[in-house]
């Protein structure tokens, strides 16, 4: 390294080899780092989950996570551990890890199990019923859960409490469940979910 | 990109944010501070993995004398037949890559005042703090006739690895008909549903493999862990409660605690009597692993410690988490190692930066399996008093997965256990 660089911008370099890019600036409140560092066991490193069945929890919407958590928390949303363990969590600390995960990019690992011929079956599904909500192949996520990339497992059961009336649907995501059941039957939801998972 | 401007620069430097091992001349190298993590379980890979996340411009080394670990949580699943030993198997490439300098050494003494540790091979690391994951010992000369040598014939296999493959091995080697014993220790002990599990899963395997035979549990306790979850389960799968159960569970009361085992007949002697298996795993009383013993840091057999930053109450300066501390309401489990890493490996940047240490939350989450489909939970969120006397657990949130839930719910859980190991995989070792 030339001596001729001024203390500052050899301070810059260090900070750049140290991470400090936007995302460490956001991630620099430790107390928050803390926080959220124990959720990684099951959903993943930074809320990225590499295990294929516990559901990425990076990237998602503020409001879904709060509303997701608020349903553990009142035993409204079918649940196995996440019910019990909401409930440590008080409304503030909801709040600071909804945006400590919100921040963080969603990964999209890849490595499930996914069929060629239901990817190709769903996507055509996909396209008809669910994009108006699921915007941007399942990216997007106003008001509704990522799907793009979204753990084939975990969107099966949360498919399957759907249908069962275990877990709450708007009027318009009922309407348009009842009528994709209707036209093509519930195992269409699997070509659905298969297309969804596979989505980069 | 942030672009930091001059004067938030100098600020950061000020806070000794920045001196980080890059080449400043104005900056003397030696200001960089040194975390020693000692051991390559979840606890050690998750501390040092998660301080350089937190802190990248920490000199932060794990010391390790195996240069593999083999994970204990799935252990079971090899011991049953259903997983291969190598899926637990774990390297330190991950960790490397993170600028965790790993050291393939093993730690012969800490010396606290000096701060440094010495090793086998004869190498000196000093350190500002130490964090010491010494996992568990077993007290051997507990059990009369017992010893690391026996256990070559009657396994623990409650360190995964070799001992493992051995257990297998005499498992499908016993011809049906036989007895499995089972001897399970008194508490405090690494994983407490650990042995109830392997109890169902290798009942699981007899039942689809060798159905004449049977399993029979040798407790020095009378209650266990998950007890009224394993004991519906085994109800349905395999009779518990009948004369033809395939699962006997004797606790202390009746007489299940062992104290002496003959080794060559393959026998263990309980108060209740003598019980001769065809396979025997004998699961012995436990204390803290070496390293924090000979460090002082275990005084009464575990280690005493702050429960706000995890530092040693007998030697500052050390910290130690996972099976080797005394975590009160918190259990011996991955899960909690790994919990509690991440809160020591914050404690301990907030210390060397001089900056106050905050509590958060710590969780626990643990799965049993009784086959391969059906699998329940604990969970935990735990605090630490503000006196760091105590890791209380939240009485209003945690808890065992429900009794009497349908076969979906079962699977699901199963289904999560799996998908846990390979996230707590990832998280610990990166």
């Amino acid at each position: 390294m030339s001596t001729q660089r001024t203390p500052v911008t050899l301070l810059a370099a260090a900070l750049l080899a140290v991470g400090w890019t936007s995302h460490a600036a956001v991630a620099a409140d430790l107390s928050v780092e803390a926080l959220a560092a124990p959720c990684a066991g099951c959903h993943g490193t930074d809320g990225t989950s590499v295990g294929m069945a516990a559901p990425t929890i990076a990237g998602l919407p503020k409001e879904y996570f709060n509303e997701a958590m608020f349903g553990y928390k009142t035993d409204t949303k079918p649940a196995t551990v996440m019910g019990r363990i909401a409930k440590g969590y008080d409304d503030k600390q909801t709040e600071a890890l909804a945006a400590y995960f919100a921040a963080k990019p969603f990964g999209r690992p890849g490595g499930q199990a996914l069929d060629p011929a239901k990817i190709a079956k769903g996507k055509e599904l996909a396209d008809k019923y669910c994009q108006k909500c699921h915007e941007n192949e399942g990216r997007d996520a106003d008001g509704v859960g990522v799907l793009a990339g979204q753990k084939l497992t975990y969107m099966q059961f949360s498919v399957a409490d759907f249908l069962s009336g275990k877990r709450e649907m708007d009027k318009r995501q009922k309407a348009k469940f009842e009528e994709l059941v209707k036209d093509h039957g519930a195992p269409a939801f699997t070509d659905i979910l298969h297309y969804y998972a596979n989505v980069k | 990109m942030f672009t930091p401007n001059r004067r938030s620069l100098l600020k950061f430097a000020a806070a000794g944010v920045a001196t980080a091992g890059v080449s400043m001349p104005w900056a003397a190298r030696a200001a960089t501070q040194r975390v020693v993590v000692i051991g390559g379980g979840p606890g050690g890979a998750t501390a040092a993995h998660y301080l350089k996340r937190f802190a990248p411009e920490l000199d932060v080394t794990l010391i390790e004398a195996n240069a593999k670990y083999h994970t204990c949580f799935m252990s079971n699943e090899v011991i049953a037949g259903l997983r291969k030993l190598d899926e637990l198997a774990v390297g330190f490439d991950g960790l490397k890559k993170a600028g965790v300098k790993v050291v393939n050494d093993l730690v012969t003494g800490i010396d606290a005042t000096a701060k440094t540790v010495a090793t086998k091979g004869g190498q000196s690391f000093g350190f500002d703090r130490c964090i010491v994951a010494a996992g568990i010992d077993f007290k051997f000369d507990a059990v009369a006739g017992y010893s690391a040598e026996a256990a070559e014939i009657l396994p623990h296999a409650y360190k995964a690895g070799p001992q493992t493959e051995t257990l297998r091995k005499q498992l499908e080697a016993m011809p049906d008909g036989g007895t499995f014993v089972l001897v399970a220790p008194p508490n405090p002990f690494r994983c407490p549903p650990g042995p109830y599990e392997r109890a169902s899963l290798v009942a699981d395997y007899f039942k689809r493999n060798k159905p004449k035979s049977k399993v029979v549990i040798l407790d020095a306790k009378d209650a266990f862990s998950k007890q009224k979850l394993f004991e519906e389960a085994w109800t349905r799968f395999f009779g518990y409660g009948t004369p033809d159960s395939m699962i006997t569970w004797v606790s202390a009361k009746q007489g299940g605690t062992v104290k002496e085992v003959d080794v060559a007949g393959r026998t263990v002697v309980a108060e209740a009597g003598k019980f001769k298996g065809d396979v025997v795993n004998l699961i012995p009383p436990q204390m803290a692993g070496k390293i924090a013993r000979d460090a002082g840091l275990a005084e009464k057999g575990w280690a005493a410690i702050d429960a706000r930053t995890f530092e040693s109450k007998a030697v500052p300066g050390v910290h130690v988490i996972g099976d080797a501390a005394i975590a009160t309401a918190m259990p011996k489990s991955g899960y909690a190692a790994s919990s509690q890493a991440k809160a020591a490996a914050v404690a301990v940047i907030q210390m060397l930066r001089g900056q106050p240490v905050f509590s958060v939350p710590l969780i626990n989450t643990c799965y049993s399996f009784i086959n391969k489909d059906y699998c329940f939970s604990i969970a935990g969120i735990y605090e630490p008093s503000p006196d760091g006397a105590t890791l209380a657990e939240r009485t209003d949130a945690g808890g065992t997965s429900p009794l009497a839930k349908d076969d979906d719910y079962r699977l699901r859980e199963a289904r999560y256990a799996h998908s846990w190991f390979d996230n707590i995989v990832k998280d610990s070792w990166g």
